[in-house]
């Protein structure tokens, strides 16, 4: 019955997704009031019926009614309550109800802060999102119904796929997609710009924290993909250039550029039509994610489904989504006016260069990601793109952007000194040489691109807080001064110092896996096995009885010299009901390094493959994942970005020196 | 300067820029392409040594050896039709075992043995990768909607 509810709760809120996307458009061309607010009331109603839907189907999963076909594939009774809410989405039709229902928190977000938007601008930003409303719910109605029923309904679920059961990936997908789906808002507010035919300042400020809000989420939420692929994958990689991890990191490139060029649109009242067309590119590169994705036509961990409607569903979702707004673009973006010229050595000009390489990057990644499949299409030879590729272009394009990011924001607006700039980066150019000698020490020679890389790493992170020291005032005025100059800082400064800083943390420890060590070693209990200063002793192998598992559990002892460091279970896992087994690695760190144990297969004489990797600072590159979307967050709790603030007049000219 | 002139200047040295960031992808692009092949594909065309390539077919029964260093593993992958050998040294996938498709990355040494620097075996009972399935299909050893037939009554682990 509630299953039924659910459905009915869907199929409303398509209708109402359809009166949105047009009753608010037509109130806005012809200046009528009443059909303009219309959609801010349906907006919120409609995320009222996909939340009521969305709670149908968790509830299905909670009281596990096999009798819904979703839950029976995908669930099981044995499951730990967690893993039953979390499998909601753990496949197709569910994953696609998470999406529609973020998509709905963000229209209906729109509609409850948007008191002070301009009535035609708010109306026209809520139908666009109506129409991504109508795409997607007609899409789940159509091809991905969760709610179909069997008869007779069988007595127990298939169970979810184990290597799903995991807190980290249990948490991926809701945070993945709020990043993918907030970008929906930037759309949003992009085409309505366009229909409009104006952008300013206003405007900017408007979309920006939106935009923040999804890349802090889409940030954390490839993070969490990528530690999760860390710690479960057993051989210790954190990214392996997938095309599903590649479809999740263009809309973040992208996204990164459209955060920074809204900066010029609010402060310079320049790059305009390059904004819109950034958010454009933004969302349109999330839904090509989610197409890569759910369609199918990459293999991978991720697609689930296989069904070619569906995946032609999604491609002509596409067409007219990315098409048409493009089109529109092509049409309308002559008429928007040029703003403010600035000279190629400006702050503009900096985050002109941030844009470039990004968007170049991003360009690159999505050729080689979809190159394989024209490929194929096209009747060409079976290939892939390999790793070394997305390597070699990542190296070469983001080396410049990362120098620069030092230099950026030292530079004035509108046209500024590169060498007065660079004399403020001296104390950050001596870090960068120290960090690089001492890195070329303790490698001993090693490898001098990670040397170099981590150099790169030292100038960002001291040229992030050179530039705070600049602002304050630090050691040039009293410290008192620069206490009262740091606390008057506007937050969105520190969000930036922070972000940057984190930036530098995870290329950190990007650089220093450069100097991993690595045992695959046989091991009976009793044998001892050294590694980067360590001694792992095996004590024994045992079989250990899990809720939904059986799994054999190793005792590893870690001592360094006699004293005894940890204690490390590395376990493989058995799940009788799909018959399949998983890894689960221990992991011993200490923030600085990991030590990282895998149990590999038996030899059948006692002994087992132990696997062991000692990985300097690899737990900052999640660190500085963390840091990034930090400063995303302390940023938009700025006063001028909070959602009420933007429409008031703009601050006055000397409050705003400090920028 | 003019506005016109400064423009121009902008807009080219951009075009620049991108035309030496197109050229390092596409040079890049051209060294890093893997092709795939399967065991018949080498078999009736040969395929370049020294080169990185992937090879998909399903593991062949009984042909799993682990060397006695314990880190080094021999099998065949085999299409039905062909086989191809292949030495691995590092860790094997969990779901790695016999009947299971799966696609090898590595180069051919003289003997046309592939030297595996990575074995991949997706996380999913029902998982094929899509050119193992295709290259089953050719050699005809794959019914839509069956199993193939080296996977039938295979020892789960």
């Amino acid at each position: 019955m509630i299953a039924e509810l659910g459905h009915f709760a869907l199929i409303l809120a398509l209708l109402l997704a359809l009166l949105q996307s047009s009753v608010p458009l037509i109130g806005a061309a012809r200046r009528n009031y009443a059909w303009m607010t219309l959609g801010r009331s349906t907006a919120v109603a409609q995320f009222v019926l996909v939340a009521a839907a969305f709670a149908a189907l968790i509830h299905a999963y909670v009281t596990s009614d096999f009798s819904v076909q979703n839950v029976f594939e995908n669930s099981h009774s044995d499951k730990p309550l967690l893993y039953k809410i979390t499998g909601v989405w753990g496949n197709h039709e569910g994953s696609m109800m998470l999406w529609v229902f973020i998509l709905s928190l963000f229209g209906a977000a729109v509609a409850w802060f948007g008191d002070n938007l301009p009535p035609a601008l708010s109306a026209r930003v809520l139908a666009v999102q109506g129409m991504i409303g109508t795409g997607f719910l007609g899409f789940i109605l159509l091809t991905s119904d969760p709610f179909h029923r069997l008869v007779p309904a069988p007595l127990d679920g298939r169970g979810l796929n184990p290597v799903l059961q995991d807190p980290g990936l249990a948490f991926h997908p809701p945070f993945l997609y709020l990043g993918y789906v907030g970008f929906s808002v930037a759309f949003s507010f992009a085409v309505a710009a366009l229909i409009e035919g104006r952008v300013d300042a206003a405007w900017a400020r408007w979309v920006r924290p939106w935009t923040l809000a999804a890349w802090c989420a889409l940030t954390i939420g490839i993070a969490m993909g990528s530690w999760w692929a860390y710690y479960t994958l057993g051989w210790g990689g954190w990214w392996f250039w997938d095309p599903v991890e590649n479809a999740s990191f263009m809309p973040w490139l992208v996204g990164t550029a459209l955060l920074h060029s809204a900066i010029v649109v609010e402060k310079r009242d320049a790059l305009k039509s390059w904004t819109i067309l950034l958010a454009i590119l933004t969302f349109s590169l999330s839904l090509v994610g989610t197409f890569l994705v759910r369609s199918g036509v990459l293999t991978s961990v991720h697609a689930f489904a296989v069904d070619p409607r569906r995946g032609l569903y999604i491609l002509l979702l596409l067409l007219v989504a990315i098409g048409g707004s493009l089109s529109l673009y092509a049409w309308r973006a002559p008429a928007l006016k040029a703003g403010g010229l600035f000279a190629p050595i400006s702050r503009e000009g900096a985050l002109v260069l941030n844009n470039l390489l990004l968007t170049v990057a991003a360009a690159a990644i999505f050729w080689g990601t979809l190159y394989p499949l024209f490929s194929d299409q096209l009747g060409g030879p079976k290939l892939t793109v390999g790793a070394p590729f997305f390597d070699i272009v990542f190296r070469w394009l983001l080396a410049p952007l990362l120098v620069a990011v030092a230099v950026g924001p030292l530079l004035a607006w509108k046209r500024g000194d590169l060498l007065a700039a660079l004399q403020r980066l001296w104390a950050a150019l001596a870090a960068a040489v120290v960090v690089g000698l001492v890195g070329l020490y303790i490698a001993g020679g090693g490898p001098i691109l990670a040397v170099l890389t981590l150099a790169l790493a030292g100038w960002m992170a001291l040229g992030a807080l050179s530039e705070w020291a600049e602002r304050v005032r630090l050691f040039r005025a009293s410290l008192a001064e620069s206490g009262r100059r740091a606390r008057h800082l506007p937050r969105a400064q520190y969000g930036m110092t922070l972000a940057h800083l984190g930036l530098a943390v995870t290329l950190a420890g990007i650089a220093a896996s450069a100097w991993q060590d690595e045992r695959i070693e046989i091991m009976n209990p009793g044998d001892d096995v050294p590694i980067a200063g360590y001694t792992l002793h095996l004590n024994s192998v045992d079989k250990v009885q899990g809720p939904n598992f059986t799994a054999e559990r190793a005792d590893v002892t870690v001592r360094k010299g006699d004293s005894v460091v940890a204690e490390m279970h590395p376990e493989k896992r058995f799940f009788p009901l799909q018959q399949m087994s998983t890894g689960v690695t221990a992991i011993k760190t200490n923030l600085l390094a990991d030590l990282y144990l895998a149990l590999g297969d038996s030899d059948g004489k006692g002994g087992w493959t132990v696997r062991a990797w000692w990985k300097p600072l690899v737990p900052w590159i999640w660190i500085g994942a963390v840091m990034m979307a930090l400063g995303g967050v302390v940023s938009l709790s700025d006063r001028r970005l909070r959602l009420g603030v933007a429409a008031r007049a703009r601050v006055p000219r000397g409050a705003r020196a400090a920028e | 300067m003019t506005r016109k002139r400064r423009r121009l200047i902008a807009v080219l040295v951009g075009m620049g820029c991108l035309g030496v960031a197109a050229t390092l992808v596409l040079s890049a692009l051209r060294d890093n392409l893997v092709f795939f092949y399967s065991p018949s594909d080498i078999k009736a065309k040969g395929a370049p040594q020294g080169r990185l390539l992937h090879i998909g077919g399903l593991v062949e029964q009984a042909s799993v050896e682990h060397e006695p260093d314990g880190k080094t593993v021999d099998f065949r992958i085999t299409d039905g039709s062909n086989t191809v050998a292949v030495v691995f040294r590092g860790p094997l996938p969990d779901l790695f075992r016999e009947g299971q498709g799966v696609i090898a990355e590595g180069k051919l040494d003289g003997n046309g043995v592939l030297r595996a620097d990575s074995v991949l075996a997706k996380h999913d009972e029902n998982y094929m990768p899509r050119e193992v399935v295709n290259a089953l299909k050719r050699s005809g050893h794959w019914q839509e909607g069956g199993t193939p037939p080296t996977a039938v009554g295979q020892a789960k682990p």
